[in-house]
């Protein structure tokens, strides 16, 4: 079944026909050609294809295409205001050396931004942990992710991010 | 993933209507376990209907002594709700403790119970605090609703509609949960409410069940010394890569006198 979607991606309306089953993950690279959401698992564990529909963390392998209809989504390419700008998050993963092959990283992030602003910018180190668990690392041992998140937190708050 | 026709109602009666005649049809809430399933070609359904633009089924209110949840509430917005938070503070940490954030932003109240998982966590509270299961076609006791192993009491095109939960004087929630999937390896839900102690358990068996003697031996004493030396029989019991069906029994045992001390705290 063919189905016309439209939705809003990094503050842009985008729209495009696609199968009832595509994936978000789908439509995002194959049809959008935005690669930085990344596919690790496939199987609704690894959180490498974390976006924010509707400024909530969802794993955009988990949910169609058609269900993020008229939806807000913002994907790890709509967070640096500029290449040299980055996110307070990107930023902190940069300085404390956060992420090693950088496969699991565009999920990191989004999933740290999402945790960050529900926990009002405070968050401790057992949060943190706690909260990344639906993100996996096969590299960094997570310990420069939860330095990382822990030092962007104060950050985003005096950016107003 | 095969293909399907989707369609998205607005309305309780328009999802029924869509659903009818169509025996190959399936609804999806959050679609946590159905997009998993139809990845894997386990279930080809000819139709996906997708209850997320339904309003009417998302929500909490409460209702005299009850908290009344809608199929459609998604697991964080029960574990962040003030309401649940004051009435039944138990079944918001079991809400913010199932799988990890993404899912819980996703997944649905209506969606986990209906699908019965025997590794679930809500069965337990439901069975525990002896909730009352709405669908658009009647009520179904907590006691008279899960059947079996992804077995419910729900007929086919029948939908859950809401679960309402008596509040309880005492209540927690005990998870020992699989180290790699979060799913429990042994919940045990303990309650007391105006309709007596109840305890029951999930992920050990084929589905929840309550433990009689331990609901006898709390009635008169509210202790984990009152249940120190009831054994459960590990007979039935899930056998796995994750644990001999021995280990879970003696985990029941540990998980309640936990849910116990809990829940006098
Ligand atoms: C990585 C991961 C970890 C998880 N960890 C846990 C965990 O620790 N504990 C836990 O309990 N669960 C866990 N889950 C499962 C999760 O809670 C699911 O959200 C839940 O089991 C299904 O809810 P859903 O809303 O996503 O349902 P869906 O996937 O949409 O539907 C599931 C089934 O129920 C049917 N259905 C859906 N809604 C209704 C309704 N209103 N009436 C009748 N039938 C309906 C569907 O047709 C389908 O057969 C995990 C899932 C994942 C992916
Ligand atoms: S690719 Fe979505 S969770 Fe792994
Ligand atoms: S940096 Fe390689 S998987 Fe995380």
């Amino acid at each position: 079944m063919t189905i016309s979607v439209a939705m809003t991606v990094n503050g842009k309306s985008v729209s495009g026909k696609v199968e009832a089953r595509t994936l978000l993950v789908q439509f995002l690279r194959e049809h959008l050609g935005m690669t930085g959401t990344h596919v690790g698992c496939d199987t609704s564990q690894c959180g490498a294809c974390v976006v924010h529909v509707d400024g909530k963390s969802i794993k955009s392998c988990t949910i169609l295409a058609v269900q993020a209809e008229g939806s807000k989504v913002t994907t790890i390419e709509g967070l640096a205001e500029s290449a040299d700008k980055l996110h307070p998050m990107q930023e902190a993963f940069r300085e404390n050396h956060a992420l090693q092959c950088g496969f699991c990283t565009p999920g990191m992030v989004m999933s740290a931004i999402d945790m960050v602003k529900r926990h009002n910018y405070q968050l401790d180190e057992a949060t943190v942990r706690r909260e990344l668990e639906g993100n996996l690392c096969r590299c960094t041992g997570y310990h420069n992710i939860v330095k990382a998140i822990l030092a962007a937190a104060p950050a985003m708050k005096s950016a107003g991010v | 993933m095969y293909d399907f026709a989707y369609h998205r109602p607005k309305s309780v009666a328009d999802a029924i209507g869509l659903l009818k005649g169509k025996t190959e049809a399936r609804v999806m809430s959050g679609g946590m376990t159905l997009i998993p399933t139809l990845k894997q070609r386990l279930a080809r359904p000819s139709d996906v209907v997708d209850l997320g633009g339904v309003k009417e089924l998302a929500g909490i209110k409460v209702e005299g002594n009850n908290v009344v949840i809608g199929g459609m509430t998604r697991h964080a917005d029960v574990a962040s709700s003030a309401d649940v938070k004051a009435a039944i503070p138990a079944l918001a940490y079991l809400a913010g403790h199932i799988g990890d954030p993404q899912v819980r932003n996703r997944g649905t109240m209506g969606g986990s119970v209906a699908n019965n998982d025997p590794a679930a966590d809500y069965p337990g509270a439901v069975v525990a605090l002896n909730a009352t299961v709405s669908t658009n076609t009647r009520k179904i006791a907590a006691d008279d609703f899960f059947k079996g192993l992804f077995e419910t009491a729900l007929a086919e095109g029948e939908l859950i509609t809401g679960i309402s939960f008596p509040k309880a004087e005492k209540a927690a929630y005990m998870k020992f949960p699989n180290p790699a999937s979060r799913y429990a390896m042994v919940g045990v839900f303990v309650a007391k409410t105006a309709a007596g102690v109840r305890v029951a358990v999930t992920g050990a068996g084929a589905t929840v069940f309550r433990v009689k003697a331990m609901e006898e031996a709390l009635s008169k004493n509210f202790s984990s010394a009152a249940i120190k030396d009831i054994k459960i029989p590990a007979d039935g019991l899930n056998s796995d890569i994750h644990g001999s069906a021995e280990y879970r029994a003696h985990l029941v045992g540990v998980m309640a006198r936990r849910a116990v001390d809990a829940a006098n705290k």
